[in-house]
This record gives C-alpha cells, sequence and structure tokens, in this order.
C-alpha cells in the first residue's frame, strides 16, 4: 500500500520528519487535553419525518454549542463529542435511537428532542437502561409526573407555563371568545387543556376547540368550523404542512371580515413570515420562545449566539436567506447543552458509574441568569418537577416583521407541582 | 356560517379534491386494466411528480407562470420515464405475474421513496403558483388556482380518453388489454405496449402531482394519501375501468368534502373505507368493472 502510495518505500529520516511534523501540527492545532477519553453526548435528531425542519436547526445549533463549550475547555478538563442518531420524528425508533446511543455508541448521556409523541415513547426507555435523557419538547408530560426521574427539561418551558402567562395579556387586548386550532396530539392537548382554563381564569370563554391530525395536508375544511362571532383565533400546528395551513386561512378570510388572530410561531417556524400569501398575517400576533428578528434591545450574549450558530438578523441561514431558523425553539439545544455542562462539572462526572450524581446535581440547580450559557433570558429551574421555566415574548407581525410586544415575567407562568420527582428512586 | 355557503365550500373543496383524485387515480387504473398490475409505487411516482416541479420552479430563473407550465410538461415525462425504466428492467422480468408485482412495486416504493429523501431532503418546500387569484365570495375567500386545477385535470382527462379511443396508440392498449395474446399474434410489441402504459399511468399521477404541489408542498412522504384514496377510487369504480373510476372518483371526493365540512375528515375517510368494504362484499368487480 505505502509503497503504491509514495511510488517507493520511504527511508526512515522521511518517516521520523514526517512523524515530527505530524506531532507539531497535532500540538499547535487543539486545545491540549488531559488525555482522557472524551465525553460522549448522544443527540436524539428529528433528521427526517414530519420534524426535519426542527431537526437541521437542532443540529445546527448543537453543533455550535459544541464548539463554543470545546473552545473553553470542555467539560470537566475533558473534551466533548456529539453523536448525532436521526430518530425519523418516530416514537418507536426513538426508543431504539436511546438504546443505539447508549449501548453502541457509549454515550454518557441522551439529549435534543423535540417533538412530544416522540419523546413520550422514548422516555422510558432511557429509564430502563437509566440514562440522563434532557428533552427539548415543551410538552407537559415532564412537569406533570408522566415520566420519569430520568428524563429533565431544563432548556425550555413548556407549554403549561408558556400558555397561562400570555392568556392575560391575549384576553387583554384581543378579545374575550376564543377559538382554538391545535394539532390532534399529546402537544396540542396541553394547549387545548391549559390554554382553556387560563382563559376561563381571566373571565374569557372557548367557544370552539378545532383539533387536526398533525399528518393533514389540506385544512380549508376545517375552516368553516370556526364560529362566527370569535374575537380571537388562537392557532398552533406543526408538521410539514405549516405553511399551507396559514396560506388557507389567508384564503379563506381574504378581504372579508376576521377575528383578531393569535398564533404559536410553531406554525410557521422555518417559514419566511414574508412569503406570498402571508400578507393577511400583517397586525396578527404571535408567540414567540425567542424573537427570530433581532429585536433592539438584544443582548450581547444573543447577538454572539446569532452568529456562533450562523443566523442573520432576519432569523435565517447567513449563508441562505430562505433557509429560516426554528429560532423561537432552538436556543433550548444551546441552553440545555450549557446545563449539561454545569451539571457534570458540579457532579464532578467521570463515568457513566456518575449518571444518577448528575441528575441529582441539576435537580439541585434553581436559578439561571442570563449569559451565554442562557442566551434566551433568565430561567428559574424547578428541580422536583424537572422543569425550566423563561419568559415568554408576544411579537406583532409588522412591514413582514415579528417585533416583539409585550413579555411575560417567570411568576406569570409558574404553577402548582404536580410531581416531586427528587422523592421517586433512580 | 350558514348552511348555504356552507355547502358551497365544501362542494368546492370535495370538487377539488374529485379533479385530482380522478387523474392520479386514472393512472393505476390504466395499469391494472392493461398489464393487470396493482402498482403500489403509484402514490411514489405522484410524489416524484410533485419534486421534480419544485426542482423545475426553485431552478429555472422565469417567472412563477413560465416555470410551472415547464414543470407541467416536465415532471410527467421525467417520471414517465422512470416508470418505464422499472418496467424493463423490473417489471418485465418478472414476467408481469401478479403476486411478483405486488411485491416488487413495494420495493419500487421504498426506493424511490428513500431516493427522494436522499437527494431532495426531508423538507416539505413550497411551489410558487402560477398565478395568484383570490375569489371574494361574500361569506369567504377561495382561490381561484384551485378552481383552475379543476379545469386542468378535467383537459387532462378529457386528453387521455381522447388518446384511448381516438389514436392508434389507443386502440393498440385497448387491444392488448382485451387479449394481450391475440394482440401478440396480430403483431403488436407487447413488451412496448406495457412500458409506455406503466408510464403513462405514473405521468398521469405526476401531471396531478404538478397540479396539486403550488396547493400543498413537496414532500418525500406526500405519497401515501394519494395511494390509498386512489386504490379507494379503483376498487369503488371497478379495476380497470375507465368510466368507474371517473364515477368513483366524483363520488368519493364529493362526499369526502362534504362529509368533512360538515362532521369530520375522519369520519369521510371510514365511510369511504367502508364503501370499498361493501363493494367488494357485494359487487367485486366495482361498480363499473366487468365480471371476472
Amino acid at each position: 500500500m505505502t509503497k503504491e502510495l509514495f511510488g517507493l518505500t520511504p527511508s526512515r529520516r522521511a518517516i521520523l520528519k514526517g512523524a515530527g511534523a505530524g506531532l507539531l501540527t497535532a500540538g499547535f492545532a487543539a486545545p491540549v487535553w488531559s488525555q482522557s477519553a472524551p465525553i460522549k453526548l448522544g443527540f436524539q435528531l428529528h433528521r427526517t419525518g414530519i420534524g426535519a425542519a426542527y431537526g437541521r436547526w437542532y443540529e445546527r445549533t448543537a453543533q455550535a454549542a459544541l464548539k463554543v463549550v470545546n473552545d473553553a475547555g470542555g467539560i470537566n478538563g475533558r473534551p466533548v463529542e456529539i453523536v448525532f442518531e436521526d430518530d425519523g420524528t418516530d416514537p418507536k425508533r426513538g426508543a431504539e435511537v436511546v438504546e443505539k446511543l447508549v449501548s453502541q455508541a457509549g454515550c454518557d448521556l441522551v439529549f435534543g428532542p423535540l417533538f412530544s409523541h416522540v419523546v413520550i415513547g422514548t422516555a422510558p426507555r432511557a429509564a430502563e437502561l437509566k440514562v440522563p435523557y434532557l428533552v427539548c419538547s415543551e410538552g407537559y408530560h415532564v412537569a406533570s409526573g408522566m415520566l420519569n426521574r430520568w428524563t429533565m427539561q431544563p432548556g425550555i418551558t413548556d407549554v403549561h407555563a408558556q400558555v397561562s402567562s400570555m392568556a392575560p395579556w391575549v384576553l387583554a387586548n384581543l378579545g374575550k371568545k376564543v377559538t382554538m386550532v391545535f394539532p390532534d396530539y399529546a402537544f396540542g392537548h396541553d394547549h387545548r387543556d391549559f390554554f382553556t382554563a387560563a382563559v376561563q381564569a381571566n373571565g374569557g370563554e372557548v367557544i370552539a376547540q378545532i383539533a387536526i391530525p398533525p399528518t393533514e395536508t389540506s385544512f380549508t375544511r376545517y375552516l368553516p368550523q370556526i364560529p362566527a362571532d370569535t374575537e380571537v383565533l388562537y392557532h398552533v400546528m406543526v408538521g410539514p404542512a405549516v405553511l399551507t395551513f396559514v396560506k388557507e386561512l389567508g384564503e379563506f378570510y381574504g378581504s372579508g371580515p376576521r377575528p383578531e388572530i393569535f398564533g404559536f410561531i410553531d406554525s410557521l417556524e422555518a417559514v419566511d413570515t414574508a412569503s406570498p400569501g402571508l400578507e393577511f398575517l400583517e397586525g396578527t400576533h404571535f408567540w414567540e420562545g425567542h424573537n427570530r428578528v433581532k429585536q433592539a434591545d438584544a443582548s450581547e450574549h444573543e447577538t454572539a449566539y446569532r452568529a456562533a450558530v450562523g443566523v442573520d438578523d432576519n432569523g435565517a441561514s447567513l449563508s441562505d436567506a430562505k433557509d429560516v431558523a426554528t429560532y423561537a425553539h432552538m436556543f433550548s439545544v444551546w441552553e440545555t447543552l450549557h446545563v449539561i455542562k454545569a451539571g457534570m462539572e458540579a457532579s464532578g462526572y467521570q463515568s457513566i458509574a456518575d449518571r444518577q450524581k448528575f441528575v441529582e446535581a441539576v435537580e439541585a440547580m434553581s436559578d439561571m441568569p442570563a449569559s451565554l450559557a442562557h442566551v434566551q433570558g433568565d430561567k428559574k429551574f424547578n428541580g422536583k418537577t424537572h422543569q425550566v421555566f423563561g419568559h415568554q415574548f408576544i411579537s406583532k407581525v409588522e412591514g413582514g416583521k415579528l417585533m416583539r410586544v409585550h413579555t411575560t415575567s417567570l411568576e406569570d407562568g409558574m404553577y402548582e407541582d404536580a410531581v416531586d420527582y427528587t422523592s421517586q428512586s433512580f | 356560517m350558514a348552511f348555504g355557503p356552507f355547502l358551497f365550500l365544501a362542494l368546492l373543496e370535495g370538487t377539488v379534491m374529485a379533479a385530482v383524485l380522478a387523474l392520479t387515480a386514472v393512472g393505476l387504473s390504466l395499469v391494472f386494466g392493461v398489464m393487470r398490475v396493482v402498482n403500489v409505487a403509484h402514490g411514489e411516482f405522484f410524489m416524484l411528480g410533485a419534486v421534480a416541479a419544485w426542482f423545475v420552479t426553485y431552478y429555472l430563473p422565469f417567472p412563477p407562470a413560465v416555470t410551472w407550465t415547464i414543470a407541467l410538461l416536465i415532471a410527467p415525462l421525467f417520471v414517465g420515464a422512470i416508470a418505464a425504466t422499472a418496467d424493463v428492467l423490473v417489471l418485465k422480468r418478472l414476467k408481469y405475474d401478479p403476486e411478483a408485482t405486488i411485491v416488487a412495486t413495494i420495493g419500487l416504493l421504498y426506493i424511490l421513496q428513500q431516493a427522494a429523501l436522499t437527494f431532495y431532503g426531508p423538507d416539505a418546500r413550497p411551489v410558487e403558483p402560477p398565478f395568484h387569484l383570490r375569489l371574494q365570495f361574500p361569506w369567504f375567500g377561495y382561490s381561484g388556482y384551485k378552481l383552475f386545477v379543476v379545469l386542468a385535470a378535467g383537459l387532462i382527462l378529457l386528453a387521455v380518453w381522447a388518446f384511448m379511443t381516438r389514436t392508434k396508440a389507443g386502440l393498440v392498449m385497448r387491444a392488448t388489454q382485451v387479449d394481450m395474446e391475440t394482440a401478440r399474434a396480430f403483431g403488436i410489441n407487447v413488451d412496448r405496449v406495457y412500458a409506455g402504459t406503466f408510464a403513462l399511468g405514473a405521468a398521469l399521477a405526476a401531471a396531478a402531482a404538478v397540479l396539486i404541489v403550488p396547493i400543498q408542498q413537496a414532500h418525500y412522504l406526500m405519497g401515501h394519501d394519494p395511494l390509498l384514496l386512489s386504490f379507494i377510487v379503483v376498487i369503488i369504480g371497478g379495476l380497470g375501468s375507465l368510466r368507474g373510476t371517473l364515477v368513483a372518483a366524483l363520488i368519493i371526493g364529493l362526499s369526502d368534502g362534504v362529509i368533512s365540512m360538515f362532521f369530520s375528515p375522519t369520519l369521510a375517510k371510514i365511510i369511504a373505507t367502508l364503501l370499498v368494504a361493501l363493494v367488494l362484499v357485494f359487487r367485486p368487480q366495482g361498480l363499473f368493472g366487468a365480471k371476472a
């Protein structure tokens, strides 16, 4: 082989020279790790299936966060690696992916999944394998006590807190009679249950609830179910057909009278708000977990985060303005990786034997001040319910761009604990 | 919304669905009628049509109306060529054995779907409609493009009918359908007829997809629904009967539109499936199918 490559057998001197040069390059190029093996983090990624748009950006965000962590010396002085594995946004494959990441790739823990049906389908397997499972799914299933001690959500606020913190503003500013359109599965049901409750608590009324299967591709047929006396239309959709949903909503109302519209940005994640057919969104409101369009008061941390992930001021990829980010959600990946770093350092994590210590260290966390680790803003983690609470933003479409008009406080979203995971056994 | 406008919107939606369904199902029916092949990969030809339309409209530097028209010409040709290749490379070698071709087309389904995932990616991507026109009725607005879809699908179906009944190629196809052995004895190149039929069936699915893709979006998993609905239509109408396919597409499309609006889309699917079961029990050859 060598002979074929070089044409002749290399001399001893040539080999020594080459080896020396190699050593020098290696020594200068990378930080000197303390000879230890890297920490391996498994990433359960929605690279294909209905969550693919999120998957693309979650992978980029994870890579960017990984670079920041490694440039700052890794975790406990060890370099960090992420092993990505596609779950097809499929609950059944989710469990297999966790199994594969843990048993075959030897990952220390698993993080990153978003879609709630996948998380719910996967979490039991993570508990059986006794591996920390840090999800970015927004669902109330973590804090409700449905899952287990190994499953935690330290990177993003859950739907329960999101909708109850925003309901008062929606009712005070947009209207009291609400019609809800939501996807017909766990995530949508959280919206239905908690927003309806919050509306009632604030003196409003939900007059219709329209559930749409998440795989639906045509929506006009559902729209006549919206009662004519609706004052606020609340919509949240997911999946590959979200753009169709919003376009058909625009066609349906046309230039005629329409209610106020309050949507979750999920209905338009990875979609340009200036797309043709979306002009009717002007003046409507959206929830955003993180403002896609860079706001005037953006912190230096957020600016650094945008640059690191490669997102421009409009929330699209720096290299392709048509490639719009899932900006309202993907900060959760960045923040979760930083929580992992903090948890591993607090617990002195060395090997998989310390997995339990790591979970306990994260449970001990509480205040998370805004920083490069928490670019979306300050947060409070509840160790008992394994759920974090952050600020929520309401934005208005002005000139085709999402501009923030309201920020909720952390307390707005707090609710009573439904579970104490710390009292459960490992 | 009052009953009248409600029904009107339901019928509009149903008509659009019926038109696209008829186009897709006619391809499936044609392939079965002439070749006796149950093409499980038919939905993937639909998907390929939509994906091809995305590539054409995305990369050609013309206005949407022009690129979309080019897509309507190129996508069916491209998909038809793939289908003809599949016929020659796979189906012909199986001697069109009914069981073997079902398994082979299931394989083809996965190959095409994964190829789309590999080369096109997992994202749903929008295609610009050739024109933006919104019809504003007193009660609701409606996309003018959707009505154009009905018109275009009707014209394409008319062209298929003229092709089958007025041209020599159509005559040859019908002759092969009636009796393949005798047709061969009369000097008809049955292999070529089969490849052509399979290509035509796929091209029709692709054309339907190009029509529908500005309303939906191109996605590698979009072939499931059209396949299922086409089978429902073809079974109710009678496998191999073009007239039956058209009538069944109208029944299923309109009833789906109306039932989904007044009750729920899930109920519409349940009733369509129930209808298939009833047809299979009481009239296995379908409404217009010839007795086997």
